[in-house]
């Protein structure tokens, strides 16, 4: 009977239950939007080191990011080589460049070069392994802000020409300057960096070796250099990315403002139902109902609004993700945000059903008998 | 001899309001209901009869006096303990019905049976039974909306029997009906008194319902003002009455009565 009820007084009002499921429609598209966004600027933050063939990332002293750390000086490739534990030292050139089109006008760009330490990941069409000496790895959600039209079109770096071997599917970049994946020859031919220098060295572990042991070792053998596992290193991005330049807060910040939002539409919607409802509350509190009951009435209400809210929110939100996903910056809707969102909206609901618990549980029985 | 009886207050003062505004709507009321008897609570407005009807039903506190019910002392309970007592022993009828719009005249039913924790079978069953009982069995799954007044009432009714509380207490239960209805609804509470051995207590103004009464109490300025019995002819006072002159409060009704017809 409590469901009954429940449900039965919130389709009395259709109109207020129309802006009830409304408002949390829209607490739940602007939580999965903002929380989609967030997520999908982790990826792409940490996209790149992901899919580098290292345990161990050697920088410059203080170096925060993947797009803004300074040259090495070479030596210490051959240091790390001898620190035992270290099987390989493979370097990798990025930076920031600017990308000349066909119709002269420019854009910023990351380079990345390497021998295959980095390579591009997710090609749909062109080969990798079979790069030009000019040739150049793109992805196509930027073929417009590149002004290429598919594999063979050509543009220049820094006053060379490059020529599109392969267009790859998905890689985006947070900085909106996208990668151009490239050899580590002519990364450092368009950057101008000397043959033995390189931004990065990655080192590979042995197997069985543990990576914070030789971290250490290599700490001790590169004084004045930054030494990260992958996961410190992703770590390191993540926060200067979305911490330190305030746009993970503002992305945050909105997914709370949604939260704020949803919770004060329902608590009204809900408070001003329970209002009209009071004289029929203060029946059931005098056939004996305790307050639980009542309060089972009230919470009933709101977990009905919530999932019909959530519903409707999430197939909203799912269209808004896949409209999003050749975009640079796709919002990433997962199974798990998804489910997170569901108990979000039901503890919203729940929350907002608190003022009219308290309303409900002041309720004077013996207005039954007021005329 | 009459048996124990199920309702029991002694002494009942009610004060409302604080400071200067307080009044004392009840000035030490003693009344008891017994099985198997139907009862009417009668006074001119303000007289604290319906003060009277919420203390009895366990939904306002007295300021004094005594309370027991079905055995049980009520005074100094909590909100939620003063809950379960009106679920155990009390079933309610108002004046205009407080039935839920939303919900047939089954499921009304039924949400009275369900506050008091009975099965989702059993609701169904007893709700279905209580409705046949009040003769509404052919209406069991219409809404309050496409009921007359006197459906509604019955409603009411088989919603407070159903759950076969010993005590049922019933506010103005004929105030919003024609003659008929309202002695239909008489017919029927003082059946439901009888046949199942509840005591049933009948506030009201209205005098056409007497006849059908075991028992009539009448209360005026917050005291009983008199009792009569069935086929009694005089009221029998209550309690020697209490100095009124000095305070300026009118006479008891009876007596006024009598001064009247003198």
């Amino acid at each position: 009977m409590v469901t009954k009820l429940a449900i039965r007084n919130l389709v009395h009002d259709r109109a207020r239950f129309l802006v009830t499921l409304i408002g949390i429609l829209f607490a739940v598209v602007l939580l999965a939007v903002q929380l989609g966004l967030y997520l999908g600027a982790r990826k792409m933050i940490v996209d790149t080191i992901d899919h580098a063939n290292g345990d161990i990332w050697i920088a410059a002293y203080g170096s925060n990011s993947f797009e803004q750390a300074t040259i090495l000086h070479g030596r210490e490739r051959f240091a790390a080589l001898s620190v035992p534990g270290v099987t390989a030292v493979e370097p990798v050139v990025a930076s920031f460049a600017p990308w000349t089109r066909d119709d002269t006008s420019t854009t910023s760009v990351v380079v990345v070069g390497s021998d295959g330490t980095l390579p591009p990941w997710n090609v749909a069409e062109g080969s990798v392994s079979a790069l030009s000496p000019d040739g150049v790895a793109v992805d196509r959600t930027y073929a417009d802000t590149l002004g290429i039209s598919g594999v063979g079109s050509v543009a220049e770096i820094n006053g060379q020409r490059l020529r599109v071997d392969a267009l790859t599917e998905g890689i985006r970049s947070f900085t909106t300057s996208p990668y151009i994946f490239m050899s580590l020859a002519k990364a450092r031919e368009l950057l101008s960096v000397p043959s033995d220098q390189a931004t990065f060295y990655l080192a590979k572990v042995q197997p069985g070796v543990a990576v914070s042991g030789v971290k250490r070792a290599l700490e001790t053998k590169l004084p004045g250099t930054s030494i990260f596992t992958k996961a410190e290193f992703r770590q390191t991005n993540l926060d200067y990315w979305l911490f330190g330049t305030g746009a993970g807060v503002a992305l945050l910040g909105g997914a709370v403002l949604g939260l704020i939002i949803g919770t004060v539409v329902v608590a009204q919607t809900l408070y001003s139902s329970t209002k009209d409802h009071l004289a029929e509350f203060a029946t059931l509190r005098a056939l004996g109902s305790s307050s639980f009951y009542i309060h089972k009435v009230i919470l009933t209400q709101a977990t009905v609004s919530a999932f019909l809210g959530y519903a409707l929110g999430i197939a909203v939100s799912f269209a808004v993700a896949q409209a999003s996903l050749h975009t640079p910056m796709p919002i990433m809707l997962t199974p798990q945000l998804a489910a997170m969102l569901l108990v979000v909206t039901v503890v919203m609901c729940a929350v907002s059903a608190l003022s009219s618990i308290f309303k409900v549980t002041k309720i004077d029985p013996a207005m039954v008998f007021a005329r | 001899m009459r048996a124990f009886p199920i309702l029991e207050a002694r002494q009942i003062v009610k004060e409302l309001g604080q400071g200067e505004g307080k009044v004392q709507a009840l000035k030490g009321v003693d009344l008891a209901l017994y099985e198997g008897e139907f009862t009417l609570l009668m006074g001119p407005s303000g007289s604290g009869k319906t003060t009277l009807l919420s203390i009895l039903g366990c939904l306002l506190t007295p300021t004094s006096g005594t309370l027991t019910l079905g055995g049980e002392s009520v005074v100094h309970r909590s909100a939620e303990d003063l809950a379960d007592l009106r679920r155990r022993h009390l079933g309610f009828i108002f004046q205009s019905y407080n039935l839920f719009p939303t919900l047939s005249a089954l499921d009304n039913v039924r949400l009275g049976l369900d506050v008091r924790g009975f099965s989702s079978r059993e609701c169904k069953e007893r709700a279905a039974e209580a409705l046949i009982e009040v003769g509404l069995g052919h209406r069991l799954k219409a809404y309050p909306g496409t009921l007359s007044g006197g459906e509604k009432q019955r409603v009411a009714i088989a919603r407070a029997i159903a759950p076969e509380p010993p005590v049922i207490l019933a506010d103005e239960p004929t105030a919003a009906l024609d003659t008929e209805n309202g002695h239909a609804i008489m017919e029927l509470l003082s059946c439901v008194a009888r046949k199942n051995g509840r005591a049933v207590l009948a506030v009201t103004h209205d005098p056409r319902t007497i006849p059908f009464a075991d028992r009539v109490i009448e209360i005026e300025d917050g005291i009983i003002s008199g009792e009569r019995k069935k086929h009694a002819a005089t009221v029998i006072p209550a309690r020697p009455r209490q100095p009124q002159a000095a305070h300026g409060t009118p006479a008891p009704y009876q007596e006024r009565k009598r001064q009247a017809h003198a």
